[in-house]
């Protein structure tokens, strides 16, 4: 009796995989960085391309770092949650400039407002490929022991903002 | 107006498949000879019904009628006529409503050509068929429709997918439907079998023809999805191992090893309750494809959509047709078992066998494709792809090329080790030997061609052996007349699988690839042929832009010479640019050219070319193999057998 | 925004689906080779399930030059490997690696054939053996016969 149970047993088995994977997103990839040290880098700023911001400048402080670029219609949209973030003044919000022309990139912030403290030019991605970056917008919270805390994905809503980056940052400052 | 009436139709075409499901069915087991005879005129009404909304929704392709959003999104006014028609099926409400109306067609097929089957296993049958069409149609009526309106119209459509405008992608989807639906007949016979309790073989014998003809289209299917991916995506592959494609595959390998069984069963009356799980298998994993490709939880280029809302529905659907099934078999199997018995060393033997590997390598590939979601449940992230699956495979079905060869020769029920040996001994070093011979005359010993060479020929010898046993000492004409067509599919069968074996190796292990940049009048040597460039030219067809390069090859003996044109056309509707590789086709080898990006101002292009050996008998093997199951279902024996058993059943019916 | 959605996700699927074609120059066949298998085996990950030679995305182009650049410089592909999977986890891999969360992916199949081939066996054998004859019944089977003969 009992091996007749057992295509039945293992079909159940595999319906609750798929339908518990109808919850998951399988475009979403983790990061591996996650306290891990923040890679390195050190890239010309945006307002000012003779001075240079690297990684180990932003030590010893909590920061995020928001990946973002002026072709992204994306980070148009969450641009006004990014700005209420910078607005808290809880951390500094340095900008990642991906992919982009400088020039476009400076009219979009006067365009939009800057949230940033400053945004780094990453001309050839190089250094987002190093953070893991694969698409855009994505926002990294740093501690400030120098580790990745937290990667968002995509947009940053004001609901992913309160429910997600925010407890992050309380407990980074704490 | 028109689109009004097919959705109407397929609200009645549901109505109509409800009491096709319920009513035969509670009349097979209460005995009710009219309701019983309600299930071949509900069939045939089904398919009128789905069949006038299929036409509905052609029409409103056909004459750009852009109010209607499903064509709004599918269409152009400047498409060829050609590709409007094909695509109706191009995404996935029209792709649904085509499930809907080959799933209609293989029941009708049914109620009209089963004369022999008793009238109250045809009820059970297409009471089966009619719940599967209950599910299709209430998921399409519920969650996509393709009449739906727009308003207010659209002026233009957004154009078919380019890469959809081709004609070997326009019958991809049919011959694939033709197959995975048609697996439901199968299905339906053994669900059938299984709720009637009926003990005999007799079910098995009315399924083969339908399961062989199923199979047959679902190869083609698959064959033209390689075929195309090869000429079109340009980067000289046919198979990925794509969560789609082996929601195509799985179903096509538990097919053979139900074609198998059911031979078994039909022969020898055992394993009766093997052949009704495998053909529950076979369904479900048609059923399961289904699911795989729109429900978003698997990432494929193939995804018609990622709609987790839809997607619970299918889960819903397959969670009542398999799960009821499969409940059903594991109340009603044990009344399936036979008395005769099996022996290791026979045919029935090696068929077994031959159904447990290919059964683990589905298994293998099930498992492949599922892991991430499992790994994806526990927090992590991984991928499974081609290494995995192509490492997979490989073993575990390379036993079954020379199990194949045995398998053909080896005498039922039971056989010894010595009369095999005496008679495989020699035909076994033969190929042993010329599969050196062969192999040596290649560029470079491979261990591996060597043995995908020997295998073939395995399975060509072993062949050769199994026609010269069945002709020699006989009258020619008289043999060949008194040999039963499913002699020469079961050749045709597995001399497509070594054509196939044949293909594969020599492509993947001798295959040369470039990619360089050309300026006008270079030349490049690539196995023994020249290419020359001789620079781009722009022109304008009918709804794209090609930008077209210009190649001369020649062999460097010099005998040979074609000239190719490689393109890439840019769609105005949709400013993506596609590829057109060029493609000196041959049946020794392809040459393939592709344009990648310009490089500089003078002219100076990204060229890819291809050297791909034998890469045609990939598709000449499925050829072949499809025509030995097209024999293989004309077999005479089904019909002529089916009638004499049915013929006392029917009596013995009246008479009660 | 359900349009919306699906409009997006038709984009997406629009998205680079054909072989991006780079002139890249190697100093030897056996990099130009490694090249080729680490394009093949490492995934796109913007795309809809793609390696990297199959895809023109963006992304795609900056790590096949990621990988292109490492090997030139003396990297192993193992090397590459490694900095891709420390960048973007075991995703970015097609080729699972063998490790405690694969066991079962890589093995499973193996032992499944092993599990199934010894049932297989065993069963056919137990049916293989000779039924045991009841020697009562067999002598009353005996009788029954011969009475149907008799016309009994």
């Amino acid at each position: 009796m009992n091996r007749f149970v057992l295509p039945l047993a293992v079909f159940v088995l595999m319906v609750g995989l798929l339908g518990y994977g109808l919850r998951l997103d399988p475009k979403k990839v983790p990061s591996p960085l996650i306290d891990k040290p923040a890679p390195e880098f050190s890239l010309a700023m945006l307002d000012d391309p003779t001075r240079q911001l690297s990684t180990a400048d932003m030590s010893g402080q909590v920061w995020v770092l928001n990946v973002w670029a002026s072709w992204c219609v994306s980070c148009r949209a969450e641009h006004e949650v990014i700005s209420l973030l910078a607005n808290k003044n809880l951390v500094t919000v340095v900008g990642l400039n991906y992919k982009d022309e400088p020039a476009d990139a400076t009219r979009w912030l006067q365009q939009f407002g800057n949230p940033y403290a400053t945004s780094v030019i990453d001309r050839d991605g190089r250094v987002g490929i190093d953070w893991g970056v694969y698409g855009v917008p994505e926002t990294f919270v740093i501690g400030a022991d120098g580790m990745i805390k937290y990667k968002h994905i995509g947009p940053v809503t004001h609901e992913s903002l309160e429910q997600k980056i925010m407890p992050v940052l309380k407990e980074l400052l704490s | 107006m028109i689109p009004e009436i097919g959705q109407f139709a397929l609200l009645i075409a549901l109505s109509i498949a409800v009491i096709q499901a319920l009513v035969p069915l509670a009349g097979a087991s209460l005995g009710v000879q009219r309701w019983i005879a309600l299930a071949r005129p509900a069939a045939l009404a089904q398919l009128l019904f789905v069949g006038l909304s299929y036409a509905c929704l052609t029409w409103a392709f056909i004459s750009h009628d852009f109010s209607v959003l499903y064509v709004a999104k599918n269409s152009n006014s400047a498409l060829p006529l050609i590709y409007r028609i094909s695509g109706v099926w191009g995404s996935h409400e029209g792709s649904l409503l085509l499930w809907a109306l080959v799933l209609a067609l293989w029941t009708g097929a049914v109620a009209v050509f089963t004369p022999n089957v008793p009238s109250a296993m045809r009820a059970r049958v297409l009471a089966v068929l009619g719940l599967v069409s209950c599910g299709f149609l209430l998921f399409i009526i519920i969650t996509s429709n393709p009449f739906e309106r727009l308003f207010p119209a659209a002026a233009e459509g957004s154009d078919l997918n380019p890469l959809l405008q081709d004609i070997g992608l326009a019958i991809h989807p049919p011959m694939l439907y033709l197959g995975y639906v048609g697996f439901s007949v199968a299905f339906a016979f053994s669900i059938a079998a299984l709720i009637s309790g009926q003990v005999d073989s007799a079910w098995a014998r009315w399924s083969r023809p339908w399961t062989n003809i199923a199979w047959l289209f679902l190869t083609l299917g698959i064959a033209l999805g390689s075929w195309w991916a090869y000429y079109e995506l340009g980067w000289g592959g046919w198979w990925f191992w794509d969560p789609v494609e082996n929601a195509s595959f799985m179903p096509w390998l538990v097919g053979i090893a139900l074609m198998h069984s059911l031979a078994i069963t039909e022969k020898r009356g055992t394993f009766k309750a093997w052949t009704a799980l495998l053909a529950i298998f076979a369904f479900a994993l048609s059923l399961l494809g289904t699911f795989l490709v729109r429900s978003g939880v698997l990432t494929s280029v193939h995804a018609f959509a990622s709609d987790p809302g839809r997607g619970i529905f299918i889960l819903g659907f397959l969670v009542l047709v398999v799960g009821g099934s499969l409940t059903l078999y594991a109340w009603r199997a044990p009344l399936l078992k036979s008395a005769a018995q099996t022996s290791l060393l026979s045919r029935d033997g090696a068929l077994l066998l031959n159904n447990v590997f290919l059964t683990v390598a589905t298994s293998a590939i099930l498992l492949g494709t599922l892991y991430p979601i499992a790994i994806d449940a526990m927090g992590g992230k991984i991928s499974v792809g081609p290494p995995y699956f192509n490492l997979m495979f490989v073993t575990l079905t390379a036993p079954l090329g020379v199990l194949m060869g045995i398998g053909m020769l080896i005498r039922w029920k039971s056989d010894s080790l010595g009369r095999l040996g005496s008679k495989l001994k020699i035909p076994a070093l033969i190929v042993l030997v010329l599969a050196l011979l062969l192999s040596l005359a290649l560029p470079q010993w491979i261990w591996g061609a060597y043995l995908g060479i020997a295998m073939a020929l395995w399975i060509a010898v072993t062949a050769g052996i199994a026609i010269y046993e069945r002709f020699h000492n006989r009258a020619l004409l008289s043999t060949l007349r008194s040999t039963p067509a499913g002699f020469y599919g079961m050749l045709l069968g597995h001399l497509g699988i070594g054509v196939f074996i044949i293909g594969v190796t020599l492509t993947s292990l001798y295959n040369q690839e470039k990619d360089l940049r050309m300026a006008p009048g270079d030349t490049y040597s690539v196995a023994g042929y020249e290419f020359t460039f001789h620079g781009v030219r722009d022109f304008n067809v009918d709804n794209y832009v090609a930008t077209r390069g210009g190649f001369t090859v020649r062999s460097e003996s010099g005998d040979f010479k074609v000239d190719l044109f490689p393109e890439k056309r840019t769609y105005p509707v949709q400013t993506m640019p596609m590829t057109e590789a060029a493609i000196d086709a041959g049946l020794a080898r392809d040459l393939f050219i592709a344009l990648g990006e310009p490089l500089d101002k003078e002219g100076a292009w990204a060229v890819r070319i291809y050297y791909k050996p034998f890469i045609r008998w990939i598709w000449l093997g499925a050829i072949i193999m499809a025509i030995g199951g097209l024999f293989g279902a004309s077999d005479r024996r089904y019909r002529r057998l089916a009638r004499s058993t049915s013929v006392d059943t029917e009596a013995a019916e009246r008479a009660a | 925004m359900r349009r919306l959605l699906l409009l997006f996700l038709f984009v997406l699927w629009m998205a680079p689906l054909q072989a991006a074609i780079e002139a890249y120059e190697f100093e030897s066949a056996q990099m130009e080779a490694d090249y080729k298998k680490l394009i093949d085996e490492l995934r796109c990950l913007v795309c809809q399930n793609q390696n990297l030679s199959g895809s023109d995305a963006d992304l795609a182009r900056d790590l096949r030059r990621e990988t292109y650049d490492m090997l030139q410089a003396g990297k192993s592909p193992q090397q590459v490997v490694e900095f891709m999977v420390e960048r973007y986890g075991d995703f970015v891999l097609y080729r699972p690696q063998f490790k405690s969360t694969t066991y079962l992916l890589w093995l499973g199949p193996f032992l499944l054939l092993l599990c199934v081939l010894y049932l297989l066996v065993r069963r056919l054998r137990a049916a293989d053996k000779p039924v045991e004859v009841d020697a009562a019944a067999m002598a009353e089977a005996k009788q029954l016969l011969e009475d149907k003969e008799s016309g009994k």
